[in-house]
């Protein structure tokens, strides 16, 4: 088991109180997984991925345990996360662009990071080599400003000075969100041989887009207003999704193939505020079978082995 | 009713504007009254550029744009400017940075009605507001009067789609609309759109998404490197892609229900007959579209 996440609360503090972005998140990723994360903005879903790797200023750790590989992880003490940070946890951030130095040559400033996390970059040169040849890229750039290579390269260097020192977890927020679709798909296929080939143990792609994370996800966990809908393998999710959430989310998704002849359905309403949030089911104002025992908070059950969903109505 | 003739944009770009980017190149297009063409490319390709011209924010270097009868690229002057805004609207990508935080949402309709409503009485404005709002599908008790921030991003898209229909636009150009909005708004925005058609409103839907494209609209142009690479019915160009940048794009495309190595493994059971894209000479900057079919066309293939 290489993560387990019990009962995490992490409270965003602002003037007018704690906002809930995270609240009660139970789950566990295998060794060797690749989990999607999937839900819409204002979920959860970056403030998980961030929590695992530093809390800013105004997020506070209010209840529940991480535990990496049998250790535990304190998140709340930011000293104490160093030992984590890059060398167990790493993080691939959504704009490569801004992730980048740009005033150091990519080279340089791969060994700044690596000196400041106390390591020679002399000892990890040729590795750092092979794998940039391994995502298509040419040493040379190492010898290059960011400014001279385009999204897709960039978000490729990233990710290989990401995984360098051959993280337990790598989080990818949103990493190829901002790319065209065919360098998409190439930084994505990347992404899913470097945990074949061990580089990363297991991976934590956060999207909104669920038909990418089909494409290379072994399971998808769906996240509403702080907490957890459902988690399965991808394809239970996509084929067979039994919480009422993850069903409409997949039926309003357009396909290459689906038309306007066949009317997709929105969601009617918004997701609640995390101010106050909602007694009981957070999805209760908007879900069409809602009834009364929807005041009470549903609980994360396994309804089958390895599919679980926090709905009153499942797996009776 | 719209229609593209020969458009080429030609930026100056370098240091000291020496050097030349052609961002559209040789591009002919027509939407008719009642139809949604999808302008579909990935980053670079142009296709904001073409919306932009269309809206005469920017000049073509070259060829003319007709609207209407009327070429656009000469009409000169606040009046006519303004007339041809009351018939042509856009939409853009981020309705966070279309509205001005410090006033109140619907602030864009009272300056729809101080530029070109200013006799019409308080009530039958009111009136007038309450119907647009009623056809985007948004219930007026909870968007009238809110600041920006309290409102949804696909509430706010929907507020700038009435806006424009405030007016009696016939041509509505939408950037990128859906692209910030959640899964489970951003099809009622399309079904908006598809509503909007049928009330005979043409709609040039610019988009890097080819299952929005698909789903929304009756004509797809793929654009690949300011050119067309392919323009036809869009069901005929999403089943049958034959130039082979598209049949390339398609292939990236995630789908819901199909992983990407099922769709290689079609293709290469079944491998699509190569179609030869039309050629041109070294330092041409004409890009000739070939009639594969009624109506499909193929272009120039650039690698």
């Amino acid at each position: 088991m290489t993560l387990r996440v019990k009962d995490l609360k992490v409270y965003y503090q602002t003037l007018r109180g704690d906002v809930h972005a995270l609240d009660g998140v139970n789950f566990e990723l295998a060794d060797g997984e690749i989990m999607g994360l999937a839900g819409e903005s204002g979920c959860g879903k970056s403030t998980l991925g961030k929590s695992l790797i530093r809390l800013d200023s105004r997020m506070r750790h209010v209840d529940g345990t991480i535990e990496l590989d049998g250790e535990n992880v304190p998140i709340a003490d930011d000293r104490g996360m160093n030992r984590f940070r890059y060398h167990e946890i790493s993080l691939i951030p959504q704009y490569a662009m801004s992730a980048l130095n740009p005033t150091r040559k990519i080279g340089r400033m791969i060994n700044e990071l690596l000196q400041s996390r106390g390591v020679k970059p002399s000892e990890v040169a040729e590795e750092l080599k092979r794998r940039l040849e391994l995502v298509g890229l040419d040493p040379d750039v190492l010898n290059r400003f960011p400014i001279e290579l385009s999204g897709g390269m960039k978000q490729r260097v990233v990710m290989v000075m990401a995984t360098l020192l051959n993280p337990s977890v790598l989080i990818a927020d949103e990493a190829t969100s901002a790319l065209d679709v065919s360098t998409q798909r190439s930084v994505v296929e990347s992404m899913v041989e470097f945990r074949d080939r061990g580089f990363v143990k297991s991976m934590i792609f956060v999207t909104h887009d669920i038909s990418l994370v089909y494409q290379m996800a072994d399971t998808v966990m769906v996240m509403y207003a702080g907490r957890i809908a459902e988690k399965a393998p991808a394809s239970t999710i996509i084929n067979s999704p039994q919480h009422p959430y993850t069903k409409m989310l997949i039926g309003a998704l357009p396909e290459v193939g689906s038309t306007v002849e066949t009317r997709l359905e929105g969601i009617p309403g918004t997701p609640p505020g995390l101010l106050k949030p909602p007694t009981g089911c957070r999805f209760k104002a908007r879900c069409p079978i809602a009834s009364e025992e929807c005041s009470q908070v549903p609980p994360l059950v396994e309804i089958e082995p390895g599919h679980w969903a926090a709905c009153w109505k499942t797996g009776r | 009713m719209l229609e593209l003739s020969h458009v080429h944009k030609v930026y100056r770009v370098g240091a000291f504007g020496g050097a030349k980017l052609r961002a559209v190149r040789d591009v002919n297009l027509l939407v008719k009254p009642g139809e949604v063409v999808s302008l579909i490319g990935e980053s670079g390709s142009g296709k904001s550029t073409i919306g932009k011209m269309v809206l005469g924010l920017t000049k073509p270097s070259q060829g003319t744009i007709t609207f209407e009868g009327e070429d656009i690229t000469r009409i000169r002057g606040f009046a006519a400017r303004k007339e041809y805004y009351g018939r042509v609207q856009g939409v853009f990508q981020d309705p966070f940075s279309s509205f001005n935080p410090i006033f109140k949402a619907d602030r864009v309709f009272e300056m729809i009605r101080t530029s070109y409503f200013p006799g019409v009485s308080d009530a039958d404005w009111r009136e007038k507001v309450l119907d647009v709002v009623g056809t985007v599908r948004l219930d007026p008790e909870n968007v009238l009067n809110k600041y920006p921030h309290q409102l949804s991003g696909g509430q706010l898209q929907r507020l700038l789609i009435a806006r424009a229909l405030l007016l009696d636009i016939r041509l509505l150009v939408a950037d990128e609309i859906i692209s910030m909005l959640d899964a489970s708004t951003r099809i009622d925005v399309l079904n908006l759109l598809a509503d909007l058609k049928e009330r005979g409103l043409g709609i040039l839907f610019v988009t890097h998404d080819l299952s929005l494209g698909n789903y929304v609209s009756d004509r797809s142009v793929i654009l690949h490197k300011g050119a067309i690479a392919e323009m036809g019915p869009t069901r005929r160009v999403f089943e049958n892609p034959l130039h082979p940048y598209s049949r390339h794009l398609l292939s990236c495309v995630p789908q819901l229900h199909r992983t990407w190595a099922e769709v290689d493994a079609e293709l290469a059971a079944n491998p699509p007959e190569d179609f030869e894209p039309p050629t041109v000479e070294e330092g041409d900057d004409s890009a000739p579209l070939v009639e594969a079919e009624e109506g499909h066309f193929v272009g120039i293939d650039q690698r």
